[in-house]
Protein backbone atom coordinates (compact mmCIF):
# COMPACT_ATOMS: atom_id res chain seq x y z
CA UNK A 1 0.00 0.00 0.00
CA UNK A 2 1.30 3.39 -0.91
CA UNK A 3 0.25 6.47 1.04
CA UNK A 4 0.81 10.11 0.34
CA UNK A 5 1.50 12.24 3.37
CA UNK A 6 1.09 15.90 3.87
CA UNK A 7 2.99 17.43 6.76
CA UNK A 8 2.04 20.39 8.86
CA UNK A 9 5.58 21.34 9.73
CA UNK A 10 4.62 23.95 12.31
CA UNK A 11 2.64 21.46 14.36
CA UNK A 12 5.34 18.84 14.02
CA UNK A 13 7.99 21.30 15.11
CA UNK A 14 5.95 22.44 18.10
CA UNK A 15 5.31 18.90 19.30
CA UNK A 16 8.90 17.95 18.72
CA UNK A 17 10.19 20.96 20.64
CA UNK A 18 7.75 20.36 23.47
CA UNK A 19 8.89 16.75 23.79
CA UNK A 20 12.53 17.74 23.95
CA UNK A 21 12.10 20.52 26.48
CA UNK A 22 9.63 18.71 28.71
CA UNK A 23 11.88 15.72 28.70
CA UNK A 24 14.77 17.90 29.86
CA UNK A 25 12.57 19.35 32.64
CA UNK A 26 12.70 22.79 31.17
CA UNK A 27 9.80 25.03 32.00
CA UNK A 28 8.90 27.29 29.13
CA UNK A 29 6.14 29.09 27.36
CA UNK A 30 5.65 29.66 23.69
CA UNK A 31 5.68 33.30 22.63
CA UNK A 32 5.39 32.81 18.90
CA UNK A 33 6.40 30.29 16.31
CA UNK A 34 10.14 30.03 16.74
CA UNK A 35 10.22 32.04 19.93
CA UNK A 36 10.00 30.69 23.43
CA UNK A 37 10.63 32.03 26.88
CA UNK A 38 12.30 29.88 29.49
CA UNK A 39 10.65 30.34 32.86
CA UNK A 40 12.98 30.74 35.79
CA UNK A 41 16.77 30.65 35.75
CA UNK A 42 18.68 28.04 33.90
CA UNK A 43 22.29 27.20 34.70
CA UNK A 44 25.05 27.12 32.15
CA UNK A 45 25.34 23.37 32.05
CA UNK A 46 21.64 22.77 31.49
CA UNK A 47 21.66 25.45 28.83
CA UNK A 48 24.55 23.91 26.93
CA UNK A 49 22.94 20.46 27.19
CA UNK A 50 19.67 21.84 25.88
CA UNK A 51 21.53 23.63 23.11
CA UNK A 52 23.25 20.43 22.00
CA UNK A 53 20.13 18.39 22.33
CA UNK A 54 18.12 20.81 20.19
CA UNK A 55 20.91 21.06 17.64
CA UNK A 56 21.10 17.30 17.20
CA UNK A 57 17.35 17.33 16.63
CA UNK A 58 17.56 19.91 13.91
CA UNK A 59 16.64 22.94 16.02
CA UNK A 60 19.10 25.77 16.29
CA UNK A 61 19.04 28.50 18.91
CA UNK A 62 19.42 31.52 16.73
CA UNK A 63 20.78 34.07 19.13
CA UNK A 64 21.91 34.15 22.66
CA UNK A 65 21.96 37.49 24.45
CA UNK A 66 25.69 37.62 24.02
CA UNK A 67 25.58 37.22 20.29
CA UNK A 68 22.83 39.81 20.08
CA UNK A 69 25.14 42.23 21.88
CA UNK A 70 28.09 41.29 19.70
CA UNK A 71 25.97 41.98 16.65
CA UNK A 72 25.26 45.41 18.09
CA UNK A 73 28.97 46.01 18.59
CA UNK A 74 29.63 45.07 14.98
CA UNK A 75 26.88 47.37 13.75
CA UNK A 76 28.29 50.28 15.74
CA UNK A 77 31.80 49.62 14.41
CA UNK A 78 30.63 49.49 10.82
CA UNK A 79 28.63 52.68 11.28
CA UNK A 80 31.64 54.32 12.94
CA UNK A 81 33.98 53.45 10.07
CA UNK A 82 31.69 54.44 7.27
CA UNK A 83 30.91 57.81 8.79
CA UNK A 84 33.55 60.40 8.00
CA UNK A 85 33.05 62.26 11.28
CA UNK A 86 33.25 59.32 13.66
CA UNK A 87 36.09 57.51 11.89
CA UNK A 88 38.59 59.91 13.45
CA UNK A 89 37.24 59.49 17.01
CA UNK A 90 39.12 57.04 19.22
CA UNK A 91 37.21 53.81 18.82
CA UNK A 92 37.28 52.76 22.48
CA UNK A 93 35.55 56.00 23.54
CA UNK A 94 33.11 55.81 20.69
CA UNK A 95 32.04 52.24 21.43
CA UNK A 96 31.83 52.76 25.19
CA UNK A 97 29.64 55.80 24.73
CA UNK A 98 27.39 54.32 22.04
CA UNK A 99 26.89 51.00 23.79
CA UNK A 100 26.80 52.32 27.31
CA UNK A 101 29.26 49.78 28.72
CA UNK A 102 32.92 49.99 29.66
CA UNK A 103 35.31 49.31 26.81
CA UNK A 104 36.87 46.46 28.80
CA UNK A 105 33.53 44.69 29.04
CA UNK A 106 32.73 45.24 25.36
CA UNK A 107 36.10 44.06 24.19
CA UNK A 108 36.16 40.93 26.38
CA UNK A 109 32.72 39.85 25.33
CA UNK A 110 33.56 40.44 21.71
CA UNK A 111 36.67 38.25 21.85
CA UNK A 112 34.81 35.54 23.71
CA UNK A 113 32.11 35.21 21.07
CA UNK A 114 34.00 35.93 17.85
CA UNK A 115 37.48 34.56 18.64
CA UNK A 116 39.06 37.76 17.48
CA UNK A 117 39.73 41.13 19.05
CA UNK A 118 37.78 44.33 18.43
CA UNK A 119 40.95 46.03 17.19
CA UNK A 120 41.37 43.25 14.67
CA UNK A 121 37.75 43.47 13.60
CA UNK A 122 38.04 47.23 13.07
CA UNK A 123 41.11 46.75 10.88
CA UNK A 124 39.37 44.04 8.85
CA UNK A 125 36.33 46.26 8.37
CA UNK A 126 38.42 49.25 7.33
CA UNK A 127 40.32 47.14 4.83
CA UNK A 128 37.00 45.75 3.56
CA UNK A 129 35.77 49.26 2.98
CA UNK A 130 39.05 50.13 1.28
CA UNK A 131 38.53 47.09 -1.00
CA UNK A 132 35.07 48.27 -1.99
CA UNK A 133 36.36 51.76 -2.72
CA UNK A 134 39.25 50.33 -4.75
CA UNK A 135 36.84 48.27 -6.85
CA UNK A 136 34.47 51.16 -7.49
CA UNK A 137 37.56 52.99 -8.70
CA UNK A 138 36.19 56.50 -8.16
CA UNK A 139 38.84 57.47 -5.67
CA UNK A 140 42.58 57.06 -5.85
CA UNK A 141 44.49 55.49 -2.98
CA UNK A 142 45.40 58.85 -1.46
CA UNK A 143 41.75 59.82 -1.29
CA UNK A 144 40.78 56.44 0.13
CA UNK A 145 43.47 56.74 2.82
CA UNK A 146 42.15 60.17 3.74
CA UNK A 147 38.54 59.02 3.82
CA UNK A 148 39.35 56.13 6.13
CA UNK A 149 41.47 58.31 8.39
CA UNK A 150 44.85 56.75 7.66
CA UNK A 151 47.76 59.12 8.27
CA UNK A 152 49.21 58.38 4.83
CA UNK A 153 48.87 56.20 1.73
CA UNK A 154 51.85 54.21 2.99
CA UNK A 155 50.02 53.47 6.22
CA UNK A 156 46.96 52.23 4.34
CA UNK A 157 49.04 50.18 1.90
CA UNK A 158 51.02 48.59 4.72
CA UNK A 159 47.92 47.68 6.68
CA UNK A 160 46.27 46.37 3.52
CA UNK A 161 49.30 44.21 2.77
CA UNK A 162 49.58 43.02 6.38
CA UNK A 163 45.90 42.10 6.53
CA UNK A 164 45.48 40.49 3.11
CA UNK A 165 49.02 39.52 2.11
CA UNK A 166 48.68 41.33 -1.19
CA UNK A 167 49.05 44.94 -2.25
CA UNK A 168 46.07 47.19 -3.08
CA UNK A 169 47.05 47.22 -6.75
CA UNK A 170 47.38 43.42 -6.93
CA UNK A 171 43.96 43.21 -5.32
CA UNK A 172 42.48 45.54 -7.92
CA UNK A 173 44.13 43.62 -10.75
CA UNK A 174 42.82 40.25 -9.52
CA UNK A 175 39.24 41.44 -9.06
CA UNK A 176 39.19 43.10 -12.48
CA UNK A 177 40.56 40.01 -14.19
CA UNK A 178 37.98 37.85 -12.43
CA UNK A 179 35.26 40.13 -13.73
CA UNK A 180 36.67 39.99 -17.24
CA UNK A 181 36.52 36.21 -17.15
CA UNK A 182 33.01 36.20 -15.70
CA UNK A 183 31.81 38.58 -18.42
CA UNK A 184 33.20 36.41 -21.17
CA UNK A 185 31.17 33.41 -20.07
CA UNK B 1 28.33 31.38 17.76
CA UNK B 2 30.52 29.68 20.31
CA UNK B 3 28.83 26.31 19.94
CA UNK B 4 29.23 26.10 16.20
CA UNK B 5 31.73 23.77 14.66
CA UNK B 6 33.62 24.72 11.57
CA UNK B 7 33.96 22.06 8.91
CA UNK B 8 37.42 21.96 7.38
CA UNK B 9 38.44 19.81 4.39
CA UNK B 10 41.92 19.14 3.11
CA UNK B 11 42.92 17.34 -0.08
CA UNK B 12 46.63 16.50 -0.10
CA UNK B 13 48.41 13.43 -1.43
CA UNK B 14 51.26 13.67 1.09
CA UNK B 15 50.48 11.63 4.19
CA UNK B 16 52.83 13.57 6.47
CA UNK B 17 51.38 16.88 5.35
CA UNK B 18 47.88 15.60 6.14
CA UNK B 19 48.86 14.53 9.64
CA UNK B 20 50.74 17.76 10.25
CA UNK B 21 47.66 19.66 9.12
CA UNK B 22 45.06 17.88 11.22
CA UNK B 23 47.30 18.00 14.31
CA UNK B 24 47.62 21.74 13.92
CA UNK B 25 43.87 22.14 14.36
CA UNK B 26 43.72 20.31 17.64
CA UNK B 27 44.57 23.21 19.93
CA UNK B 28 42.59 25.90 18.16
CA UNK B 29 40.02 27.93 20.06
CA UNK B 30 37.51 27.61 17.26
CA UNK B 31 36.01 24.15 17.23
CA UNK B 32 36.76 22.43 13.98
CA UNK B 33 36.06 19.12 12.37
CA UNK B 34 38.80 18.20 9.91
CA UNK B 35 38.14 15.78 7.04
CA UNK B 36 41.05 14.55 4.96
CA UNK B 37 41.13 13.42 1.32
CA UNK B 38 44.08 11.66 -0.29
CA UNK B 39 43.77 13.31 -3.68
CA UNK B 40 41.67 15.60 -5.80
CA UNK B 41 39.62 12.81 -7.30
CA UNK B 42 38.57 11.44 -3.92
CA UNK B 43 37.60 14.94 -2.85
CA UNK B 44 35.51 15.65 -5.94
CA UNK B 45 33.83 12.25 -5.76
CA UNK B 46 32.68 13.17 -2.29
CA UNK B 47 31.66 16.78 -3.01
CA UNK B 48 29.66 15.81 -6.07
CA UNK B 49 27.34 13.55 -4.12
CA UNK B 50 24.09 15.49 -3.87
CA UNK B 51 23.83 15.16 -0.09
CA UNK B 52 27.47 15.70 0.79
CA UNK B 53 28.23 17.93 3.75
CA UNK B 54 30.01 21.00 2.46
CA UNK B 55 33.00 22.44 4.24
CA UNK B 56 33.17 26.01 5.58
CA UNK B 57 36.64 26.07 4.13
CA UNK B 58 38.48 23.77 1.76
CA UNK B 59 42.27 23.48 1.61
CA UNK B 60 43.69 22.26 -1.69
CA UNK B 61 47.19 21.07 -2.33
CA UNK B 62 48.25 22.09 -5.84
CA UNK B 63 50.35 19.13 -6.91
CA UNK B 64 48.34 15.95 -6.63
CA UNK B 65 48.23 12.96 -8.95
CA UNK B 66 45.06 12.15 -10.94
CA UNK B 67 43.41 15.49 -10.25
CA UNK B 68 45.41 18.56 -9.23
CA UNK B 69 44.27 21.31 -6.90
CA UNK B 70 43.85 23.70 -9.81
CA UNK B 71 41.61 21.23 -11.63
CA UNK B 72 39.50 20.84 -8.50
CA UNK B 73 39.31 24.63 -8.14
CA UNK B 74 38.15 25.10 -11.73
CA UNK B 75 35.61 22.31 -11.39
CA UNK B 76 34.22 23.58 -8.09
CA UNK B 77 33.76 27.08 -9.47
CA UNK B 78 31.51 25.78 -12.25
CA UNK B 79 29.11 23.99 -9.91
CA UNK B 80 26.40 26.09 -8.30
CA UNK B 81 26.17 24.06 -5.14
CA UNK B 82 29.91 24.23 -4.56
CA UNK B 83 31.08 27.52 -5.95
CA UNK B 84 30.63 29.50 -2.74
CA UNK B 85 32.90 27.33 -0.66
CA UNK B 86 35.87 29.32 0.63
CA UNK B 87 38.97 27.84 -0.98
CA UNK B 88 42.48 27.96 0.38
CA UNK B 89 45.34 26.83 -1.81
CA UNK B 90 47.85 25.08 0.39
CA UNK B 91 51.09 24.51 -1.38
CA UNK B 92 54.83 24.72 -1.48
CA UNK B 93 56.16 27.95 -2.92
CA UNK B 94 55.08 29.27 -6.28
CA UNK B 95 55.82 32.36 -8.29
CA UNK B 96 53.83 35.54 -7.68
CA UNK B 97 52.21 35.13 -11.10
CA UNK B 98 51.07 31.59 -10.27
CA UNK B 99 49.62 32.79 -7.00
CA UNK B 100 47.81 35.65 -8.69
CA UNK B 101 46.46 33.21 -11.27
CA UNK B 102 44.93 30.99 -8.56
CA UNK B 103 43.24 34.05 -7.09
CA UNK B 104 41.88 35.00 -10.49
CA UNK B 105 40.58 31.44 -10.84
CA UNK B 106 38.57 31.97 -7.68
CA UNK B 107 40.75 30.92 -4.74
CA UNK B 108 40.28 33.05 -1.64
CA UNK B 109 43.43 32.18 0.23
CA UNK B 110 46.95 31.18 -0.72
CA UNK B 111 49.07 29.55 1.95
CA UNK B 112 52.67 28.65 1.47
CA UNK B 113 53.26 25.47 3.48
CA UNK B 114 55.51 26.41 6.37
CA UNK B 115 58.25 24.04 7.51
CA UNK B 116 57.62 24.22 11.24
CA UNK B 117 54.57 23.25 13.20
CA UNK B 118 54.19 26.40 15.31
CA UNK B 119 54.02 28.60 12.23
CA UNK B 120 51.48 26.30 10.65
CA UNK B 121 49.29 26.49 13.76
CA UNK B 122 49.46 30.27 13.74
CA UNK B 123 48.64 30.49 10.04
CA UNK B 124 45.73 28.07 10.21
CA UNK B 125 44.32 29.77 13.28
CA UNK B 126 44.45 33.17 11.52
CA UNK B 127 42.92 31.78 8.35
CA UNK B 128 40.09 30.06 10.15
CA UNK B 129 39.20 33.09 12.23
CA UNK B 130 39.19 35.44 9.23
CA UNK B 131 37.10 32.93 7.32
CA UNK B 132 34.74 32.92 10.28
CA UNK B 133 34.43 36.71 10.05
CA UNK B 134 33.49 36.38 6.41
CA UNK B 135 30.79 33.88 7.24
CA UNK B 136 29.33 35.69 10.23
CA UNK B 137 29.81 39.40 9.63
CA UNK B 138 28.21 39.85 6.24
CA UNK B 139 31.47 40.76 4.56
CA UNK B 140 31.56 40.53 0.79
CA UNK B 141 33.01 37.12 -0.01
CA UNK B 142 33.89 38.21 -3.53
CA UNK B 143 36.53 40.44 -2.00
CA UNK B 144 37.99 37.78 0.23
CA UNK B 145 41.63 37.43 -0.79
CA UNK B 146 44.36 36.47 1.61
CA UNK B 147 47.93 35.43 1.10
CA UNK B 148 49.89 33.99 4.02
Amino acid sequence: MKLFLKFDFNTIARIHLDNLLTHANINYKTIALGEIEIIGDIDKETFSKMHQNLASNGIEIVESQKSVFVQKIKDVIIEMISNSESVSVKSSYYLAEKLNHSYGYISNLFSEVTYSSIENFIIIQKIELAKQLIIVNDLNLTEIAYKLNYSSVAHLSTQFKNTTGITPSAFQRIIFKRKEIANKK
Amino acid sequence: MAQDIMNVFLADDDKDDRTFFSDAFEDLKIQTKVSLFNDGQQLMDYLLQPLSILPNILFLDLNMPIKSGIECLHEIKTIDRLKNIAIAIYSTSASDEDIEQTFISGANIYIKKPSDFKTLQKILSDVVSINWQYQTSSLNKDNFLLKM
